[in-house]
């Protein structure tokens, strides 16, 4: 039976690759099954159960947070993400990244101040050199 | 002799600290052996993202995206990756040494600047200097997690899409090998499109919905695995630098011990000459 290299990694790892028979996941506009062959696809998929049948017949079926599916005839990429992406999911992060950054913002004037940034930094540097120096010695 | 006991206390103290050293140069040590492996796992999706975007890129011409979009610089947002713990020699100090001068020039160029910290140490610099933070993650721990990070970006990049800022760079340590960590600034945004000439195939995928949606959501998970990426070589970076640290801070704690221990043998011999001394004349005066 023909084969296709499928292969399913996310921005934090590796998760599946091996030599399968078919595929079959959720697209955006909704399910397809893809065998060896299949002409050249891109789309999203949603969050749910992707299966990826083996050569033998073996079935292994993997939850995907959503992401995107790249077809070539004989090379299936899916590209995961590592959890579920939502507009307003997303949103919030924002909101809670940009509510830690006010908090800072409230006790610090804007602008850096370079001559004192580089006065302290000079000394952290000159303090090091002094450290390794004394360590040659 | 007070002095003795004194010196005594000093070697065991010190003999304490190096045990601890030691123990922390081992944790580093192999923790930098995960966060390296860590590392190239998360390679090949960044390195898949980019081939598709390049394709994409390459046969949609008629279609010029926000993030490839070169405009007039008038604001730049910078993210800068640093460490959440310290004791890791140099590190974050030679990464801000490398951006200072960096930012100067932008702020000569009459260029607005926004700061995204991550990491505890580089909002701390923040903190101390100023600067405009629009937000900010930190305590990311040894195995950071992506979800974390997305908040953060994503402020920058709304902020890119609505034109407050024109550039977006991300100033991170790279890893060069255990020894070596180098600061480095590069560009985000606006993403140059590589022009290989291998991707200037001559068949077109089928796109479902379109290749415009697409191509929006691919490139942002591309800067996103992009930021990863950096912070994970980060930790990598720090792990190295804390095991050089604590190394040498272990050997140094072994000279000291050898100076004191010379010291405190001296100062017992002298304490038994003059014992035997005292007891000499004494016996003398009888």
């Amino acid at each position: 039976m023909a084969t296709m290299q499928c292969t399913i990694v996310s921005a934090e790892k590796e998760i599946f690759s091996e030599a399968v028979s078919m595929v079959v996941a959720t697209g955006s506009l909704g399910e397809i099954g893809i065998t060896p062959g299949h002409s050249q696809l891109l789309t999203g998929i949603i969050p749910g159960p992707v299966k990826v049948v083996r050569e033998n017949g073996e079935e292994e079926i993997f939850f995907l947070s959503g992401g995107f599916i790249e077809v070539q005839p004989d090379v299936v990429t899916l590209l995961s993400d590592v959890a579920v992406r939502a507009e307003d999911i997303d949103e919030a992060e924002a909101e809670k990244a940009k509510a830690e950054a006010e908090k800072i913002k409230n006790d610090s004037e804007a602008g850096v101040d370079f001559s004192r940034a580089r006065a302290e930094l000079a000394e952290a540097a000159a303090r090091l050199q002094t450290l390794r120096k004394l360590r040659k010695k | 002799m007070a002095n003795t006991k004194e010196i005594r206390k000093q070697i065991s103290s010190i003999s304490n600290t190096q045990k601890i050293t030691s123990a922390m140069e081992m944790v580093a040590s192999s923790k930098m052996r995960k966060t390296q492996d860590r590392m190239e796992m998360g390679r090949p999706y960044a390195d898949r993202m980019l081939s598709v975007i390049g394709h994409l890129a390459n046969s949609n011409p008629e279609y010029k995206p926000l993030y490839m979009s070169e405009r007039e610089v008038k604001g730049a947002g910078i993210i800068v990756v640093g460490s959440d713990k310290g004791l890791c020699g140099g590190l974050n100090i030679n990464l801000f040494r490398t951006l200072l001068p960096f930012l100067k020039e932008l702020s000569d160029q009459g260029i607005e600047q926004k700061f995204c910290p991550i990491g505890t140490k580089a909002r701390v610099f923040f903190n101390n200097f100023g600067g405009e933070v629009v937000s900010t993650a930190e305590k990311l721990g040894d195995i950071p997690a992506l979800e974390n990070l997305i908040g953060a970006i994503k402020v920058l990049l709304d902020k890119f899409e609505q034109g407050e800022i024109d550039k977006v760079f991300l100033a991170s340590n790279r890893f060069e090998n255990t020894m070596t960590q180098a600061p480095q600034i590069r560009q985000l945004l606006p993403l140059l499109p590589e022009e290989t000439p291998e991707l200037k195939h001559r068949w077109d995928y089928i796109y479902e919905p379109d290749a415009k949606e697409l191509l929006d959501g691919l490139m942002q998970r591309y800067i996103e695995s992009l930021v990863y990426q950096a912070v994970i070589e980060n930790i990598a970076c720090e792990q190295a630098a804390k095991m050089v640290a604590m190394k040498n801070a272990t050997e140094n704690a072994g000279t000291i011990i050898d100076e004191l221990q010379l010291i405190y043998n001296n100062a017992r011999q002298a304490a038994i000459t003059q014992e035997l001394s005292e007891i000499v004349a004494g016996a003398e005066a009888l």
